[in-house]
């Protein structure tokens, strides 16, 4: 059998030999621990706790401040220093909980049950009142992607473990160190939508994680595994939900229109432990990797971790490192300031010696149309980014600029090295800003 | 306290390796084993030409350059590569200076003029190859074969096999086809020999340099004219004429080397498609129909022009689009 794809996307330096293979390693953190309000898509939470409160580690210290949010829970125990804003891997500052790790780790009573005597909606609520959201790295509240206008439509449950950001190798540690609670995990979802499927999604550069998880899922009907062409970006919604079912969804769907619900290994983790254990979101595995860090290697990380704990605990960079990116080198979000907690939607920090992006040089553009091969979106990356630089709005919007699913594929073809997910990514927020005005 | 500053970009963090003089090299690599074949067929006159064109076009940006204050890109190999189609289009009977006349114009009016790399709508060489054409009708036209020509003469003399063709058809006493594709006749310097075309069009293959669409709608919808043309005209079935049409002049090197030129072809995936069918119609009337026997490089230089409407009618459907509407 062809393995399952999608048209485009390219084969960056994989560099996942650096950690696949090394035990994920607890990590204790040290400091002041820091939780955002806002480590989700949607209303920011709102905090429940005051400066001075003593909080035990599980506890929710904030609540969910809509439909579309989610809770924030303290991974330690100790005392409330102060809520403040506070700087986030993505750049931005976010009001923030900043907690006085005791070191007692004191946690508050978690309340076990079976997924047998739980209704849907008792399922949706313990979901819900673990926060779980999409830990891949979008942030989607779980509670709410679960709860589609129609569950019997649903078809298709996707669970994400491509893993096609370069470096990265917590998704592979967790379904080889996870595998029955992922295969739980899915069966709770399927509890949720009576006509679908559950399919683990894995390219096909992780052979233990497929042999894995097609052992487990032997006995289930309702499981499979899909085996997916390794291929940046295998793992983005919009591909994965094509590679698998054929079907297409554009920038105004969500997966539910097509039948489809998509959720990272590391969500269905989560699922299972909220749902069974009764253990909110506050661990996390993070890979801490790259060629400018001494020891790269994964860790389980407690939500509000420094970043730069986790660097000092892989050994710490390497002299002259130029580049730290929370995230992975496609998409990641580059860091400054290593002062920033890690929140549930972290997943690795990169480490590189040297930054490809400061090298390259951009040149003319030369049309020499690799950019749109490599468009999983099927768009004009080099005319559109033209017309960004322009600032031309409504030939933009015409030529499909706001398909662009940012995903950075024309700038890494790109041979003239131009900024063209830069340019198409900052014109694409402005178009769908204009949108919202109106 | 020492403050380390460390770099901060939009994503990706990766780049590829290829850039734009890399491409530019292959393709100067890719044009090596019918440089090499020209110059042997043709002597060391054509080995003068070569040196004569790259290096007039390569100084000549280097000048533009200098003299604008922009930043020098003579060395990103583009221009090399116009230099050199450029002598792969002369004949070998060609005075020196017209040649080096050529590069001027192709680097300095149709490419720099106009916003230099990227920004030309026509190829520079073929425009070059054009203008000389225009301006000295006979010296660009004659094919006098020289002591040093190794090839095989046609019985017209100075004549290409591809002018004979036009003039007497495929007759007993034509070139043979095994000749045409290996290129011992006579023609321009680099456009002989199909053999040695189809090989380095191979390596650009082979690095990716450029995909199937454009040679394969040009050659392709090329043949379907040409046997149109002889079952309509009564000449019926003739393999000798076909092959012939399709190894003589500058097809070969026309939808391998020239066509595919990024710049002055479609970006879009069906507007190659598109732009390639157009080639081969036209090629195929101007030479069945037109006063000459070479069509190519007219064709390539009329579908350059028509590369933006192409385009405009050829955005792809972007992913997702007009699919299932939303629930």
């Amino acid at each position: 059998m062809s393995l399952l794809t999608f048209r485009g996307g390219v084969h960056p330096f994989e560099g996942k030999e650096l950690t696949k293979d090394k035990p994920v390693t607890k990590y204790m953190p040290k400091g002041l621990m820091v939780y955002p309000v806002s480590q989700h898509i949607g209303a920011p939470a709102n905090p429940i706790v005051a400066k001075g409160d003593r909080v035990l580690r599980g506890q929710k210290i904030a609540e969910a401040g809509g439909f579309v949010s989610a809770h924030v829970f303290s991974s330690v125990s100790g005392t409330v220093k102060a809520i403040e804003p506070h700087l986030v891997p993505t750049g931005g500052m976010v009001n923030s909980i900043v907690i006085e790790n005791d070191g007692q780790y004191e946690e508050v009573k978690y309340q076990k049950a079976k997924l047998s005597n739980l209704s849907r909606e008792e399922v949706l609520n313990r979901i819900k009142e673990g926060g779980v959201v999409g830990m891949g790295g979008a942030g989607f509240p779980t509670h709410v992607k679960l709860a589609p206008k129609d569950p019997s439509k649903i078809e298709y449950l996707l669970v994400n473990g491509a893993e096609c950001e370069p470096y990265l190798t917590s998704d592979y540690r967790r379904m080889l160190d996870n595998t029955k609670e992922l295969v739980e995990g899915l069966r709770i979802m399927l509890s949720l939508f009576d006509n679908a499927k559950g399919v683990f999604c894995v390219e096909n550069n992780k052979p233990e994680c497929i042999a894995a998880l097609e052992e487990a899922v032997k006995n289930e009907p309702r499981m499979s595994v899909a085996t997916l062409l390794t291929k940046y970006p295998q793992g983005g919604e919009r591909n994965i939900i094509y590679a698998v079912t054929g079907r297409e969804i554009n920038s105004s769907m969500l997966p539910a229109d097509v039948g489809c619900v998509v959720d990272n290994v590391d969500t269905v983790h989560a699922i299972y432990d909220a749902v069974i254990n009764g253990k909110p979101a506050m661990t996390k595995l993070i890979t801490v990797s790259g060629d400018g860090i001494n020891n790269p290697q994964n860790f389980e990380v407690m939500t509000g971790t420094p970043l730069s704990e986790l660097i000092e605990a892989a050994g710490g960079l390497k002299e002259g490192a130029e580049k730290v990116v929370a995230g992975g080198p496609m998409m990641g979000f580059p860091m400054f300031n290593f002062d920033v907690p890690a929140t549930k939607t972290t997943s690795s920090i990169l480490c590189l010696l040297e930054d490809p992006v400061a090298k390259a040089v951009p040149t003319a553009c030369i049309n020499c149309g690799r950019c749109v091969s490599v468009c999983p979106s099927h768009i004009l990356p080099a005319r559109l980014a033209t017309l960004a630089d322009r600032g031309d709005l409504e030939a933009f919007d015409k030529l499909n600029g706001v398909e662009c699913c940012e995903c950075g594929c024309c700038s890494y073809i790109c041979p003239a090295k131009r900024h063209l997910t830069q340019s198409i990514k900052s014109m694409r927020r402005l178009v769908l800003a204009s949108r919202k005005k109106k | 306290m020492e403050i380390t500053m460390y770099n901060v970009s939009s994503n990706p963090h990766d780049r590829d390796s290829m850039t734009t003089q890399r491409i530019m090299q292959l393709v100067a690599i890719a044009l090596l084993p019918t440089t090499l074949f020209g110059i042997w067929n043709f002597g060391l006159k054509a080995l003068l030409i070569v040196v004569l064109t790259t290096g007039s076009a390569v100084l000549c940006e280097w000048l533009y350059n200098f003299f604008m204050k922009k930043p020098q890109t003579a060395w990103d190999f583009s221009a090399f590569v116009t230099g050199l189609l450029i002598a792969l289009n002369m004949p070998v009977s060609i005075p020196w200076w017209m040649p080096v006349l050529g590069s001027i114009f192709a680097i300095l009016v149709v490419k720099q003029l106009y916003g230099g790399l990227g920004q030309n709508f026509m190829n520079p060489a073929l425009a070059a190859r054009c203008f000389l054409i225009i301006s000295f009708a006979g010296k660009m036209t004659t094919f006098t074969a020289n002591k040093a020509f190794k090839g095989v003469v046609d019985t017209v003399s100075g004549a290409t096999p591809l002018a004979a063709l036009k003039a007497n058809g495929y007759t007993d006493k034509s070139v043979s086809v095994l000749h045409m594709f290996l290129g011992d006749i006579q023609g321009t310097i680099g456009e002989t020999s199909a053999l040695a075309i189809i090989l380095g069009a191979a390596l650009l293959f082979f690095f990716k340099i450029i995909t199937w669409r454009i040679p394969t709608a040009y050659i392709g919808s090329f043949t379907i004219f040409i046997l149109i043309y002889m079952s309509a005209s009564g000449m019926g079935f003739s393999a000798g004429y076909l092959f012939s049409q399709l190894f003589g002049g500058g097809l070969m090197l026309g939808a391998f080397f020239m066509a595919t030129d990024y710049v002055t072809s479609p970006i879009t995936p069906m507007g190659q498609i598109v732009f390639g069918i157009c080639l081969g119609v036209l090629t195929a009337i101007f030479r069945l129909f037109g006063g000459s026997a070479e069509g190519v490089s007219y064709a390539i230089i009329i579908c350059n022009l028509l590369v933006p409407v192409i385009e405009r009618f050829t955005v792809p459907r972007a992913f997702g689009k007009g699919g299932r509407k939303k629930a």
